[in-house]
């Protein structure tokens, strides 16, 4: 199967940092990938840089087998891919409604449709099976952060958006909510869509993921199939970037 | 956390107790709205009101409306500005510069009303163009660039008007917008045809939610509404249509000022702009969080160049205003405590210096109250010594109600 999203040799400096060494990276429809790396390794870069926020320095990015360029944020968009960020990105000002379509807001001529976009995000949190907040207008600063979390994922599957990446979703929540959040994930993935999972939790990987890739100090240590790795070789993975014929040789990929 | 709360569209059925309950939280969670401003008004007519009853003439309601009436538009201009979380020091020069443009045009260079007008509202354009530009691209906080802009303009306007001089103005389109009233029957007619087209807006908005099965605001709600909008209206016109000539047989002195009409026409298609579409949403977007309005695809450089426009923009609207009025333009026009009253009125009807939060609404409570304070104190024989010492008074209240709602807001988790 051809991989939907995929990136290759893609390298990325903050200054005199260079926080991405010639990382390749793919993504499958129907499959939830799950990306792994100690802090630091360089996750939530990828992810930025996927979603057109930061410019890559050099490396292809190829859309269902394409070549494209990523230059902003909208252009992600367009092409189907949403991001449920770390640092999550609502407007705590705003109402459910407006953050869900910021940016993509429905109008008839100059004014907003309101009636047509509440009905959508009624529907979408509906279907996400979310009862968790009281009024899709109230102001997300009232929101806990659980609500919050299923806010930025009901923003991201609003859309028919073919991949959907969640960047460390569960790790704020509590342990009745983190289930809810993976069950969603998986959800999404028997949808056919493309999921990618950024998580620390071990047992949450194994738990939903098809794939898993891992980052060493900004380097893809080894990207495989779930079902082929045990827990302690994927930690291994994460700590020293290689297990076994697994992994980095001397910084470079195997 | 409570994750057991009925799905989304299963909410209440609004009624008007589950209205006024809602408001009170809100009240109660930081969020103040138009609440100081109208009780500051209500406590600032009383008392004026009791100790010089010449404050509750006719006469000195209408001089009291065109009195406050430019440092209310160029407040309406900063709304934009501050929503987010940014400052324009240099909207009351601009006035001056537009204003100083406008009776250049028309006394030196003898040209047509419309002709300066639309010459003066461009300088203000290219001004908010300017600064915008300068604060999105070179990302120099706007209190500098304006502040320095503050000096500019005052210089700009004394070169314009050649060092002191005063240019009079004597087109009679001009003079008349603060200076001449409406026929007493046309007000009345404005009036009716304002409160009927609200009523059929909300009636229409509400039937529509209702019928697509979404929660919409109760009749009687609406009725409220519409009712108070009706009596204050009404009360206003009533007031401003009596007599307040002191000598009627010689010259007769009724109607809404001229630049009622206006600044109300502004106000709607402020509060069009900022509640009904894209852009305005945007506004809100990015004075709330900058980063993830720019994750929303929303390209903030644009929006940030758009208000400072929209800002001097209304700034010069508002020096055409001022010019009006004194019916003439010297260095001083724009000039002392017009910025600072302006951001004043803009913040003392809860608009937040912080960004995110505001309405075009705001700049016209808080511009009442300013005049009001402006023109009581003036009444009682207080000197401008006061008058200044008072407003800043005011001015530091609001700004602290705001920072304390903001507080409260993060307390709570409402805003
Ligand atoms: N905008 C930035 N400017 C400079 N350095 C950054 C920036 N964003 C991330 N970094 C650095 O890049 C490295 C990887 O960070 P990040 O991608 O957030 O890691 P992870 O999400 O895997 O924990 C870190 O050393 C971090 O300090
Ligand atoms: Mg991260």
């Amino acid at each position: 199967m051809t991989p939907v999203l995929e990136l290759r040799g893609i390298d990325k400096s903050f200054g005199p940092v260079q926080v991405l060494h010639d990382v390749d990276f793919s993504v499958h429809p129907g499959e939830v990938t799950a990306l792994v790396g100690d802090n630091g390794a360089g996750k939530s870069t990828l992810v930025k840089c996927i979603g057109g926020i930061h410019a890559v320095d050099s490396g292809e990015y190829f859309f269902d087998g394409k070549t494209v360029q990523i230059n902003s944020p909208r252009d992600a968009a367009e092409l189907g891919i949403e991001i449920v960020y770390q640092d999550l990105a609502l407007c705590d000002n705003l109402d459910i409604v407006q953050n869900m379509f910021l940016g993509r807001e429905h109008r008839r001529g100059i004014v907003l449709d309101e009636d047509t976009m509440e009905e959508m995000a009624a529907r979408t949190l509906e279907s996400l099976s979310v009862r968790t907040v009281k009024s899709i207008r109230q102001h997300v600063s009232s929101l806990s952060g659980g609500q919050r979390q299923t806010v930025a994922i009901a923003k991201a599957v609003l859309w028919n958006s073919k991949v959907v990446i969640l960047d460390e979703p569960t790790a704020a929540l509590g342990v009745a909510q983190t289930a809810q959040v993976l069950e969603l994930v998986r959800r999404l993935a028997d949808q056919g869509l493309a999921v990618v999972l950024i998580s620390h939790n071990m047992n949450d990987v194994f738990a939903v993921s098809d794939r898993i890739a891992a980052l060493y100090l900004g380097r893809m240590a080894a990207q495989v199939r779930t079902s082929d790795v045990t827990h302690a070789q994927v930690v291994e993975l994460i700590t020293s970037g290689r297990s076994g014929d697994l992994g980095l040789t001397n910084g470079v990929s195997a | 956390m409570t994750d057991t709360i009925a799905s989304p569209r299963a909410t209440e059925a609004p009624t008007i107790s589950g209205s006024v309950r809602g408001y009170a939280e809100r009240v109660r969670g930081g969020d103040m709205g138009a609440l100081p401003a109208v009780f500051g008004l209500v406590v600032l007519c009383t008392v004026f009101s009791i100790l010089r009853p010449s404050f509750l003439t006719p006469g000195n309601f209408a001089n009291l409306l065109t009195q406050g009436a430019a440092i209310t538009v160029i407040a309406m201009g900063l709304v934009f500005v501050l929503l987010l979380g940014e400052i324009d020091l240099s909207a009351g020069f601009a006035s001056g510069v537009c204003a100083s443009v406008l009776a250049i045009l028309l006394t030196e260079q003898g040209l047509p009303w419309y002709v300066a007008v639309a010459a003066a509202i461009l300088t203000g354009v290219v001004i908010g163009a300017a600064l915008g530009t300068v604060v999105a691209k070179l990302g120099i906080p706007s209190f500098v660039v304006t502040l320095a802009a503050f000096l500019g303009f005052q210089g700009l306007v004394l070169l314009l008007v050649k060092g002191g001089t005063n240019i009079s103005i004597r087109d009679q389109t001009i003079v008349a917008i603060a200076n001449k009233y409406l026929p007493p029957v046309l007000g009345w007619a404005l009036l009716a045809l304002g409160v009927v087209g609200y009523a059929a807006l909300q009636l229409l908005r509400a039937r529509k939610r209702a019928s697509r099965g979404l929660v919409a605001d109760p009749i009687a709600l609406i009725a409220a509404r519409v009712g108070a909008l009706a009596v204050l209206g009404g009360v206003a016109v009533y007031i401003l249509n009596l007599e307040r000539s002191r000598n009627p047989a010689v010259v007769s002195l009724t109607g809404v000022p001229i630049v009622v009409p206006i600044i109300v026409l502004l106000l709607v298609l402020g509060t069009f702009v900022l509640r009904r579409t894209a852009y305005g949403r945007h506004l809100y977007a990015v004075g709330g969080n900058a980063e993830a309005a720019r994750r929303a695809g929303i390209n903030v450089d644009r929006m940030k160049i758009s208000a400072f426009v929209i800002c001097s923009g209304m700034a010069a609207v508002g020096g055409i205003i001022a010019a009006s009025r004194a019916s003439s333009v010297d260095p001083n026009t724009g000039g002392s405590n017009v910025l600072l009253y302006a951001v004043g009125a803009a913040v003392i009807g809860g608009t937040s210096l912080f960004g995110g939060k505001g309405r075009v609404l705001d700049a016209i409570l808080g511009g009442t109250v300013v005049a009001v304070i402006e023109n009581g104190m003036g009444l009682m024989g207080y000197s401008s010594g006061v008058k200044y010492v008072v407003t800043g008074a005011v001015l530091l209240l609001a700004a602290g109600v705001d920072a304390l709602s903001r507080k409260r807001a993060a307390a709570t988790g409402l805003r």
